[in-house]
């Protein structure tokens, strides 16, 4: 299609982005396919696997059986042996049914034989609460993988860097999680029709500021710009990171803007004890201890599993209200 | 105690299920399977009863199982010469394979004695996981497989990796924790693995490797090569999810893969009778949707029949078969003597010995005019030197450096 003048920014949403940047993946790369519990005849329960069978055909797009273990053992088998396997992982509740295979094999299979094997293999998973889903589909369980040596993990918090952290998590020759955000499927933005990369492992600055740093992750970043432009209508100008990848981690980017804004608030959708955010407020003040002016603070999710009633969920999720509060605490106000 | 009382019944029928495994029972020194029980023309009150197992089991199984089973008993009925002349296909096994096979016995079995022996000794690091006894089903599956084909192990690796080409050198260097080592130290006994072999690694988990095979045939499928992909396993794993998982997908997609099941009769330190309700892993074939064969774990050629037959439908694009191969191990769950556990007699150790898959192959070897006991004799000395000159090797060789702890951690481009 060749056009007259400048094309319109095209805008889409982060399921479609999901999408497209699957299909770049399958196109670009031969040796790639994807399975996963309903992600071709059915095009995925969150319909981001649309039209990908019809594309690609049955052998490069596949169903498989409900069963977890095998399916991330054939990621980690094909991906062993010479293939670039995207393995889709519907809930990341379901981590629970493949834990060896990502634990015990995935991660530690390149160590254990000694860098003799290699395993690029992308983990495309969903997480988080919202939905009414309640305990066992509603998960934020990052800190696990995280927590793991030979295992990187991003969370894209749009559609721009869904596409392009699911083309890079392609391409690198290490297993990779991509955990997806349900409740950000309909967010839409400008997204490239063209491939492109969000780099693993570093963070963004997605708004400046002076007064203090907020480290959010996933979804999260969005209820932390919401609550800084709250936050503006009080004078206060805080900075909003987007961590973007968990593991590893862009310790850089955070400890140069806790230098400037001497405060650090870490968010996240997971619970607070054994989140992430411990490790990074751990990373901050050894780094940056002497820069500091206030305790580091934590916006997350309370020590409960994920409730099903309406009422509870609302409360349960961290949003931009309970940041700004945690703000105006941090500064003493 | 009612409920003590059921436990008792339970055991004792526990106990019946693995009479033919028991040491007081001549029944075992007889037939290595049920089924060659079954087969054969003498009577026995076990037999029987294996006998009436197979003729239920007979209408619900495969055809692929029927056949086999029949040669494990022909075998055994039959003159140790007849070894070179039967098969699966009219022709034999050459001279040459009935020699690799034997050395490749051998080999397991000579690395695994001087593997226990300094591992109770205290020059090896950790817990080693021994093969004596079963060499018979690495060695026979192994024949029939190319560096191309893969192979996923157990923590008791090392025989599946000496069969599939390992050397000793790279193997003590492992096992040493030495930077020469296949893994660069790092892996150890349970990790060992070597990819340009075909050797997708020991396990740790119970149930970890065949997952893995699947995966892996499914990327010889997907490749469009003919390469196969083998997932050994025992007893113990086949009541994993995993392998229920991996057998399942591996019987629908129709892959290259071929579940070996090791029943050695013990997962760990329990009884199979106390693990699980059947006798016969391979009845669980049918559930999959794949054929199930059961052969003699300690007769090499009954191995490598059942294998060549699976392996060829696997190539051919058949899918998967679920091989059980009967077998025993010698010594204890971990190391020669172990953890001084009770829990199976001498008497019945002793009485699987008698079975030896090597003692019984060199009998037929001779026989057959294919080797000599002077020249298995030169053989064995000859293997006895290799591995004292790889211990040498493996204790001579640097430890890794600390640089590298944080080594292949991750992949880094360049790096």
């Amino acid at each position: 299609m060749s056009e007259a003048k400048k094309p319109e920014p095209r805008v889409l949403p982060y399921v479609l982005a999901i999408n497209e940047g699957i299909r770049t993946v399958l196109r670009e790369q031969d040796d790639s396919f994807l399975a996963g519990e309903d992600v071709a005849a059915a095009g995925s329960v969150y319909g981001y696997c649309g039209g990908l069978l019809d594309e690609f055909g049955s052998r490069r797009v596949i169903d498989t059986p409900i069963s977890e273990k095998g399916i991330m053992g054939l990621g980690v088998g094909a991906s062993a042996t010479g293939c670039r396997p995207i393995i889709d992982l519907m809930f990341m509740d379901f981590l629970g049914e493949c834990m060896d295979e990502v634990a015990n094999q995935m991660a530690k299979m390149r160590f254990m034989f000694g860098g003799k094997a290699t395993l690029p293999v992308t983990v495309l998973t969903m997480g988080g609460a919202g939905g009414g889903m309640a305990a066992q589909h509603s998960q934020s369980l990052e800190a696990w993988l995280a927590h793991l040596p030979g295992m990187k993990v991003v969370m894209p918090s749009d559609a721009y860097d869904a596409k392009g952290m699911i083309i890079a998590a392609a391409r690198d020759d290490n297993p990779v999680f991509v955990v997806l955000n349900k409740q950000s499927l309909a967010m839409s933005m400008e997204v490239p029709e063209e491939s492109y990369e969000v780099p693993i492992g570093e963070a963004v600055v997605r708004k400046q500021g002076t007064d203090l740093t907020i480290v959010a992750f996933g979804r999260m970043v969005h209820e932390a710009l919401d609550a800084a432009e709250q936050l503006k209508d009080v004078g206060l100008n805080v900075e909003v990171i987007d961590a973007r990848s968990v593991q590893p981690f862009d310790t850089a980017t955070v400890v140069a803007s806790i230098k400037k804004t001497h405060r650090a608030l870490i968010v996240h959708e997971a619970v607070k004890f054994g989140g992430i955010g411990g490790e990074i407020s751990a990373q901050i003040q050894e780094e940056a201890f002497d820069y500091l002016d206030a305790p580091i603070m934590r916006v997350a999710a309370p020590f409960s599993p994920v409730p099903f009633s309406p009422a509870l969920e609302k409360l349960y999720i961290p949003n931009a209200a309970g940041i700004v509060t945690k703000v105006k605490e941090t500064l003493g106000l | 105690m009612a409920q003590a009382k059921k436990k008792t019944a339970a055991k004792k029928a526990a106990a019946k299920k693995t009479a033919t495994r028991s040491t007081k029972k001549s029944v075992v020194k007889k037939s290595a399977t049920k089924k060659v029980a079954a087969k054969s023309t003498k009577k026995s009150v076990v037999k029987k009863s294996a006998a009436k197992k197979v003729a239920a089991k007979s209408t619900k199984k495969s055809v692929v199982k029927k056949p086999a089973a029949k040669k494990v008993a022909a075998k055994a009925r039959k003159a140790p010469r007849t070894v070179a002349k039967k098969g699966a296909s009219n022709k034999g096994p050459s001279n040459a394979t009935l020699k690799a096979m034997h050395l490749k016995m051998l080999r397991i079995r000579r690395f695994e004695e001087r593997a226990g022996k300094l591992m109770e000794d205290g020059k090896v690091p950790g817990a080693l996981h021994l093969y004596v006894g079963q060499e018979a089903v690495a060695s026979g599956v192994m024949q029939h497989l190319s560096n191309e084909d893969w192979i996923t192990s157990t923590h008791r690796g090392h025989g599946h990796l000496v069969a599939k080409g390992g050397e000793f050198k790279p193997m003590f260097a492992e096992l040493f924790g030495r930077s020469t080592g296949y893994c660069n130290g790092k892996g150890g006994s349970m990790h060992i693995s070597n990819m340009d072999l075909g050797m997708l690694g020991a396990n740790g988990i119970v149930g970890g490797g065949p997952p893995i095979a699947m995966g892996a045939a499914f990327s010889n499928q997907f490749k469009g090569n003919k390469n196969v992909s083998i997932a050994f396993f025992g007893d113990g794993a086949s009541n994993e999810g995993s392998v229920h998982e991996a057998a399942n997908m591996a019987a629908l997609y129709k892959l290259p893969c071929v579940f070996v099941c090791e029943n050695n009769g013990y997962g760990e330190y329990t009884p199979q009778a106390d693990h699980q309700a059947i006798v016969d892993v391979a009845d669980r074939a049918s559930g999959y949707g794949m054929p199930g064969v059961i052969c003699d774990g300690m007769d090499v050629m009954a191995v490598y029949e059942a294998a060549g037959e699976a392996i060829e439908r696997a190539r051919s694009g058949g899918g998967p078969t679920l091989l059980e191969c009967k077998t025993y191990r010698y010594y204890d769950h971990v190391g020669i003597r172990g953890m001084g556990l009770t829990y199976r007699t001498d008497e019945e150790v002793e009485a699987w010995k008698k079975k030896d898959a090597i003692n019984s192959f060199e009998k037929r070897l001779i026989q057959l005019g294919v080797m000599s006991r002077k020249q298995l004799d030169a053989l064995d000395a000859a293997i006895g030197e290799e591995l004292e000159e790889a211990i040498q090797y493996a204790s001579d060789s640097p430890y890794p450096t600390p640089d590298q702890l944080l080594e292949d951690v991750y992949y880094v481009k360049g790096a």
